[in-house]
């Protein structure tokens, strides 16, 4: 069960997800303190260590939108937050998969917070209203790297078969 | 059935007769760009090679482009750090395309890119900016991706798992009456098509208007077309791509004359005319939020903004100067104007548009991102409202979540200057 913490319209752009001003910050270990930086009482939360890891943020049409910084996918990431949105931007739903955040594509969901939320791979049950929400699966290609686990090992494996190196 | 221009452009890239929409390939990279997040992206290209027993050897340190730009000069130890540890890399991997902070051949990356000759037609172009879709204008598919996608990149010279997208095509009919820019128009579309309207699909330009359209004014639109969602812009280079290669970027080796199918298939077609255009303004807090500008006319503006890879490029501060020259900047407003590379800047100083600019009481600062995405100078006080042709207008975008950004072209924004309230550039108030 997840319970949804914060909630968002549509075109949330990654200055909203992680303002410009921090961008000289890079390390996933440092950017999730600048996570919304902006909704300043979600932020204090997020610091506080007052939500949970694997809580969701509801969003609308084309979350993550504008600037490719990767950060934006990495700050949600660092805090353990789900994202389920009723649409993605291209750029920031590849830097999401490529850095093991969780993302669902629900572009029906209509939660609000403090719902508790059961997220299957075709679906999404909220347990508050009882409503059931279908779920776009990722294309074949973004799905195959998220069960590499990221990026990261997917590209090492295929450099290390190019390089003739044994895994 | 024949292929679209991107189409032709990643089935090239494979070496494949023919691809079509949501085949998942690995594209060969022509060139791989990226500015200070270089930074990110050499801690994951690590992140690669670790535990692999490998070198850390760049794919083709002759395809990689680095070009400082977002915080020039430094604003801080934090970036100087970042900017060190970059040059470091540089030189231990032999990375020639690198654009060091220099007046003679620094600039903004997406018009370094195109000034250098380094993007031709029919190439794959990634870049760790989401403005990358800029080089379309010169027939290449290009596109955003983030800095651990550029560390695979980096590692192996191709992208992993690109769903080919689908092709919009944008006709665009008509003579643009004067004062309105190529600007206007892609804020037009924008709005038609709104922040989404062009997700995971790429936009192919035609019409009349791009036949007689510059290059500098092509840039604009394929810059732009992220802020539609689209994943690249393209204009299919023709006799004006030639002449801009060979005339302004100095390209001496041969040029492929990519182009696609007349029987291409688009996912849709939208057409537009041009020729009753208004001169267009992007409200806040989105791009999409365009409106003619006789509906914002009379706003009051504190700081005007013109530069940017959007429209920092000579016409820009050309028609800026036309209409600032002999004039005053309205007291109570401020203007910046940051040209988009040292060269152009040193083109506007030849011009005499700096002197210009500078005796209306115009600011004119270096090249570079800064102020756009307010990270580095000409930040907002709250309250305070800006009229800037730059790319973006989302909340807190000039450093300020407690301001407002309109958008609007180069001619929009100098003829506002003068009035200190968003002005209608046709109305002769210069």
């Amino acid at each position: 069960m997840a319970k949804v913490v914060f909630k968002v319209g549509d075109d949330v752009s990654t200055d909203a997800i992680y303002p410009g001003r921090y961008m000289a910050t890079v390390l996933p270990t440092e950017t999730p303190q600048y996570c919304f930086a902006d909704h300043k009482e979600f932020n204090e939360r997020l610091n506080k260590g007052e939500i949970e890891a694997g809580s969701v943020i509801v969003a609308g049409s084309n979350f993550g939108c504008g600037s490719s910084r990767e950060q934006a996918a990495s700050c949600l990431k660092g805090w353990g937050l789900v994202v389920v949105a009723k649409s993605i931007a291209r750029i920031f739903l590849q830097n999401a998969v490529n850095l093991g955040l969780q993302t669902v594509i629900c572009p029906e969901i209509e939660a609000e917070v403090g719902d508790e939320l059961e997220i299957f791979p075709d679906k999404i049950v909220n347990k508050s209203t009882g409503k059931t929400f279908s779920v776009i699966p990722h294309a074949p290609a973004r799905q195959a790297i998220i069960e590499a686990g990221g990026l990261i090992p997917y590209a090492r494996k295929k450099l290390m078969q190019e390089r003739g190196v044994a895994a | 059935m024949g292929a679209t221009l991107a189409e032709k452009i990643f089935a090239k890239s494979v070496q494949r007769v023919s691809v079509k929409p949501g085949d998942v390939l690995e594209p060969n990279v022509g060139l791989a760009m990226s500015h200070e997040n270089a930074a990110l992206v050499i801690n994951q290209f690590k992140e690669i090679f670790k535990d692999t027993g490998l070198e850390l050897r760049v794919w083709d340190p002759s395809r990689i482009a680095i070009i400082f730009d977002h915080r020039v000069p430094a604003e801080s130890a934090k970036t100087a750090n970042n900017q060190k540890k970059i040059r470091e890399f540089v030189a231990q991997q032999g990375i020639t395309k690198f654009h060091e902070i220099r007046g003679d051949e620094g600039g903004i990356c997406h018009q370094i890119l195109p000034e250098n000759g380094y993007v031709r037609p029919g190439m794959i172009v990634v870049g760790t900016d989401s403005h990358t879709t800029t080089h379309g204008a010169l027939g290449a598919v290009a596109w955003g991706i983030g800095a651990t996608e550029m560390a695979a990149v980096w590692a192996l010279g191709r992208v992993l798992n690109v769903e080919v997208p689908p092709t919009i095509k944008i006709v665009i009919e008509g003579e643009l009456p004067a004062m309105v820019a190529p600007k206007d128009i892609i804020l037009y579309i924008i709005g038609k098509l709104t922040a989404q309207g062009g997700n995971f699909r790429v936009f192919e330009f035609h019409g009349s208007a791009v036949k007689n359209m510059s290059t500098s004014g092509r840039l604009v639109l394929s810059n732009m077309s992220v802020e539609a969602g689209a994943t690249s812009g393209l204009f299919p280079p023709d006799e004006e791509t030639l002449r801009y290669l060979r005339e302004e970027a100095g390209v001496t080796d041969e040029i492929e004359m990519i182009a696609p199918d007349p029987d291409a298939e688009y996912e849709k077609t939208v057409t537009i005319d041009v020729s009753k255009l208004e001169p267009q303004v992007a409200c806040p807090h989105t791009v999409d939020n365009v409106k003619p500008v006789s509906e914002v006319e009379g706003r009051k503006i504190d700081q005007i903004v013109i530069g940017s890879c959007t429209n920092g490029r000579l016409d820009d501060i050309a028609i800026a100067a036309s209409i600032l020259k002999g004039k005053k900047v309205a007291r109570n407003t401020r203007m910046l104007v940051f040209p988009a590379s040292g060269r152009i800047y040193r083109q506007a100083l030849e011009a005499g548009y700096v002197k210009d600019l500078m005796d209306a009481g115009a600011v004119v600062m270096n090249s570079g991102c800064g102020c756009c995405l307010g990270v580095h100078q000409g930040a907002l006080a709250d309250g305070e409202v800006a009229l800037s042709t730059t790319n973006r207008n989302f909340k807190g975008r000039m450093g300020n979540p407690n301001a407002e950004v309109y958008l609007c072209s180069p001619a929009t924004a100098a003829v506002s200057a003068l009035t200190g309230v968003i002005t209608d550039p046709r109305k002769g108030a210069y």
